[in-house]
């Protein structure tokens, strides 16, 4: 996707035509009165339009004509436009609900960056997949924690990683965690009033600019962890940990705590007792563990593992999956040892 | 949830934002800073949905510091508070309106100090003081009762916290902090951040 934005790579003629709605009224040939209708609407995304500054690479997405996905409504065609897309309307019925279960977590402390996630991909009541992946990287120094839809969230990751390798391209160095976030948040602001549901938390650490100063003939690379006293002390604000939420009804705010997700409640409840600034790695790590586990118990559409990734200023690295089965035998453990050691203290 | 208050005196404007973030029923950002600098003597204070606060918020920020690089000097408030409201407008009948609520504060060299209010279908009105949210509901007859136009920084500071103490009396939310800046002829001053007593905070104020 990158490499083909770099070079000027045009789509094919076919392929272009599924890509812009602008040209469906074509050589597409069983154009029924419907898709005058249809055109219209899909031209008055007026929005949309400001994102032609790719020129050619997907971000107008083909947005079928209300009427094909709502079997269930019947919907006057001659209604305003303005009830059918704003978000104050009420959202198109479907024949069935969807729903965001997941219970992700990210919090910073001395140590760097840990995130959390459980591993259970939900469809209305059943569990699709046991173990999807929802921490992504797309870098060595970003992570970004994914909740809401799932397909919407691969693909706007997907994008992201692009529009960052691209910024890397062309401007020699990397984007910042911050310039991250917010063009992740306003590429995602056009589709604000639709159905696509990403609420993302990026993770990462800035790293000091890595300049490659190519013309002074020899490549050097300056990079600092974050703590660097020759770093002014401006940047050293802008170097270091950094925790982003991004969602797609447009928030974006930065913090020291996120949790998202139908499982966030009550990963909350045993995070804000205990996170602090000077825990160390394992007790951050046990901590970030534990408070999956509680959501994962209480929250029916999160479970099975749990994924737990830590980023420092040398990169991430991530831990192996832990099946949350075993965290439950092994309290249940403690609690019966705990009960026995009160019992037999009572005797004595 | 949000709240907004502002007060004109004689040669200054105190205004005061909460600083929750909130995403249904979690609070997600306890320091959330919801006054944007338009210019060295304009702020804008903006709530309302989601992501068209901010977005809404950047896109006029963005366009006066335009107007003042191509132009040389500055927007007055007013000016800057009418552009805002025809951004506004011009939305509102569109596919995609914004639903925000602000208070535009202002220090200008001949008119004095200027405090509008705006609100989501783009009314527009110049008042000596306003509020946004359902704690203006409760605070909005305090306003009217202790307000005069010549009051000192001090009294205003005064009835800001009588105002700020009743919503912690009364309002059912939990609004434990909230920035607050007076702009005068000198420019923008950050106050000292006002929490009303017996109001929970996560966690201890940055005192950066």
């Amino acid at each position: 996707m990158a490499l083909q934005d770099v070079s000027g790579f045009q789509d094919t003629p076919m392929s272009h035509m599924w890509n812009s709605p602008a040209s469906l009224s074509g050589p597409m040939g069983d154009t029924t009165p419907l898709l005058d209708m249809a055109d219209e609407r899909i031209l008055g995304w007026g929005r949309f339009k400001s994102s032609e500054r790719d020129g050619g690479v997907p971000l107008r997405f083909f947005i079928p004509p209300p009427q094909s996905s709502v079997p269930f409504r019947c919907d006057n065609r001659h209604t305003s436009l303005s009830s059918l897309s704003t978000s104050s309307s009420p959202p198109t019925r479907r024949p069935f609900p969807l729903s965001h279960g997941t219970t992700t977590l990210a919090f910073v402390f001395q140590g760097g960056v840990i995130a959390a996630a459980d591993t259970r991909a939900s469809c209305s009541g059943l569990v699709a997949c046991p173990s999807a992946q929802k921490i992504l990287p797309i870098h060595s120094h970003l992570l970004v924690t994914t909740s809401g839809s799932g397909a919407d969230c691969m693909l706007w990751e997907r994008i992201l990683a692009r529009e960052i390798r691209l910024y890397q391209l062309r401007h020699g160095r990397r984007l910042s965690i911050t310039g991250s976030a917010k063009l992740l948040s306003h590429m995602l602001h056009p589709f604000k009033g639709t159905d696509v549901c990403v609420a993302a938390t990026l993770c990462g650490w800035d790293v000091e600019e890595v300049r490659v100063e190519e013309f002074k003939g020899k490549r050097v690379d300056r990079m600092g962890s974050g703590r660097d006293d020759s770093i002014s002390p401006a940047k050293r604000d802008r170097c270091g940990p950094k925790l982003f939420y991004v969602c797609s009804d447009g928030t974006r705010l930065q913090g020291e705590l996120f949790s998202v997700g139908s499982g966030s409640p009550y990963a909350y409840g045993v995070l804000d007792g205990e996170v602090r600034w000077s825990l160390n790695e394992e007790e951050a790590i046990s901590l970030a563990r534990e408070a999956v586990y509680r959501a994962t118990h209480r929250d029916a559409y999160s479970g099975n593992c749990v994924d737990l990734f830590h980023i420092t200023a040398q990169g991430y690295c991530r831990r192996d999956r832990e099946d949350l089965r075993e965290e439950y035998h092994r309290e249940r453990e403690r609690v019966l040892k705990r009960g026995k050691e009160e019992s037999e203290e009572d005797k004595k | 949830m949000e709240y907004l208050i502002g007060i004109q005196g004689q040669d200054f404007v105190l205004v005061a934002a909460d600083n929750i973030a909130a995403n249904s029923i979690i609070q997600m950002k306890q320091d959330q800073d919801k006054m944007f600098k338009l210019s060295d003597k304009i702020l804008l204070l903006c709530v309302g949905e989601a992501g068209d606060t901010v977005q809404f918020a950047e896109y006029i920020q963005k366009n006066i510091q335009l107007y003042k690089m191509r132009n040389g000097y500055e927007l007055s408030p007013k000016a800057a508070a009418n552009f805002t409201r025809k951004n506004l407008a011009d939305y509102l009948r569109s596919r995609t309106p914004y639903h925000v609520n602000l208070l535009l504060a202002g220090f200008d060299e001949t008119d004095g100090p200027g405090l509008y209010y705006m609100d989501h279908l783009s009314a527009l009105a110049k008042a000596p003081f306003a509020a946004h949210g359902y704690g203006a509901y409760l605070t909005l007859s305090i306003l009217d009762r202790y307000y005069r136009p010549d009051l000192t920084r001090d009294e205003a500071v005064d009835l800001l916290k009588k105002c700020i103490e009743e919503l912690n009396k009364r309002f059912i939310l939990n609004l434990p902090s909230f920035t607050v800046r007076l702009i005068d002829t000198e420019g923008i001053h950050d106050l000292e951040k006002l929490m009303p007593v017996g109001a929970k905070l996560l966690a201890p104020a940055p005192s950066s």
